[in-house]
């Protein structure tokens, strides 16, 4: 479990991860608020469906992939959190609904 | 004490072949058994890299438009792929994710239908052109094949012939058989000179020079340099590919298309643009990328809502007219070169039918229309 280096923000938010409700910092990257949720595998992979989640934290690695209002494969770490924000983790690969 | 196969200066090979890109690696992988000792002697990551940043194609169709014998040779390639496959499958545990289940070129408007119909036809009637299964699909037929197809696509040319591989997986599953067994790679050898005397190659690198009795230029856009110190002339000309990478998603196109087509993890490749940009491999160009991005969603308009991860430019290896060259230097014999822009497709009859014929140290006669003589006819 992640624990936080400074004091939480003032302000909190509350998200909504896989329909239980968080909270949150104000200024939190979504990436930062699951880990200090202790949720730390965000998504499963594409290719073999093993779970992944947020390594680089700077939007290089794409292991934090989520859906974030009904939008897929979002950077959970270069997102910050928005009161009400609805976010799932991303299992597998998206669809196209062709 | 120093083993035969060490790095000390004095190794000497059956064969050199100068190249690990997909050229330089299925000729080498070919020649494993047929001789003793192969080096690959690789440059470093300077080197222009056709082989990491194609669009992984084994494609047949448009093959050969100007030189028959080019059409049959792919053919035979492509026959060949499913051979090549299996046996990197058995010797390195390595898929390359081959699925040759037709492809298509997506034609938009009666102007493009015509035109390609009537190229084809032409292409199909040229001397050496062994005949093939080939259709022109209309709007409903091609549809049929690739599920939310454009309206704007109105026709298609198909062969069951084409298909795709993970050109990524084929470079590693290559050298990851010279690892297992009588190729030895030398990476960080860019070779500067070739010297040739008493029936043995010389080739000198910035760290050593090695030896070989017989040396197999592979060397992409330099080969063009590489051949004049072998008395091989050959005009080559870069030409600019760029490619634009969508995100993965669940697996949706079975039927590759010319210019896109998803890869076997799910990633979309949107091509396939041509340039004369010279060297250039380094940039990509907005022009170019909206011009992809814009025919690949009339193609398959769900693409609209996939989101672009990258895009790349990567120089396409050719010689002047666009054709393969293949030949052994009349005046230092034992020196070989082969250049093409299907390193791809070609991978399979380079292992198994160009390959044997370095080894036994003559090429057939039937590739004599691939020699550089073409480009050197003399005027009346």
């Amino acid at each position: 479990m992640f624990s936080r280096l400074e004091p939480p923000a003032a302000r909190t938010v509350r998200i909504t991860v896989d329909g239980a409700s968080i909270a949150c910092g104000e200024g939190d990257s979504v990436a930062a608020a699951l880990l200090a949720a202790g949720i730390d595998a965000c998504r499963d992979t594409a290719v073999s469906g093993t779970a992944r989640g947020p390594f680089c934290m700077m939007g290089v690695c794409y292991d934090c992939l989520v859906g974030i209002d009904g939008q897929p494969n979002q950077q959970a770490c270069m997102t910050r959190v928005r009161e009400g924000m609805v976010v799932n983790r991303q299992l597998g690969a998206r669809e196209v609904k062709a | 004490m120093a083993s035969a196969n060490s790095s000390s200066s004095s190794s000497v090979f059956d064969v050199a072949v100068i190249g690990g890109g997909l050229v330089g690696s299925a000729i080498a992988y070919g020649l494993r058994g047929s001789v003793e000792s192969v080096a690959v002697l690789d440059e470093g990551d300077v080197a222009l890299r056709a082989s990491r940043g194609n669009f992984g194609l084994v494609w047949l169709q448009s093959k050969g438009y100007g030189m028959g014998a080019y059409s049959h040779w792919t053919l035979r390639s492509t026959r060949l792929w499913p051979q090549l496959a299996a046996r990197l499958l058995d010797e390195t545990g390595i898929d390359v994710a081959l699925e040759q289940k037709g492809g298509l070129t997506p034609l938009m408007g009666d102007h493009e239908i015509e035109a390609r119909l009537a190229w084809v036809e032409r292409l199909m009637a040229q001397p050496g052109v062994e005949p093939y299964e080939w259709k022109l699909l209309d709007h409903h037929q091609a549809a049929a094949l690739v599920p939310g197809l454009g309206a704007d696509v109105t026709g298609a040319i198909w062969t069951p012939h084409d298909g795709i591989v993970n050109p990524l997986k084929l470079l590693r599953a290559l050298h990851a058989a010279f690892a297992r067994g009588g190729v030895s790679y030398l990476p960080n050898h860019g070779v500067e000179k070739i010297e040739h005397s008493a029936g043995m190659f010389h080739l000198r690198t910035a760290a050593r020079c090695i030896h070989a009795r017989k040396i197999v230029l592979a060397s992409g856009l330099h080969n063009g340099a590489l051949g004049a110190q072998v008395g091989i002339d050959l005009p080559m000309a870069p030409q600019r590919g760029q490619i634009i990478v969508l995100e993965r998603t669940r697996r949706l196109l079975d039927t590759p298309m010319v210019t896109l087509r998803q890869n076997d993890e799910g990633s979309w490749l949107v091509g396939d643009s041509q340039e004369d940009a010279g060297y250039a491999d380094h940039v990509t160009t907005l022009p170019v990328l909206a011009t992809l991005a814009d025919r690949a969603v009339r193609t398959l308009p769900a693409l609209g809502d996939v989101r672009a991860v990258r895009a790349w430019s990567a120089l396409r290896v050719r010689a002047k007219d666009g054709f393969p060259v293949y030949e052994q230097s009349a005046r230092h014999p034992g020196a070989f070169i082969a250049t093409c822009h299907s390193g791809v497709t070609l991978a399979a009859i380079h292992a198994f039918t160009l390959a044997p014929m370095i080894a036994a140290g003559a090429l057939a006669p039937a590739l004599d229309g691939f020699s550089t003589r073409r480009f050197h006819v003399q005027s009346a």
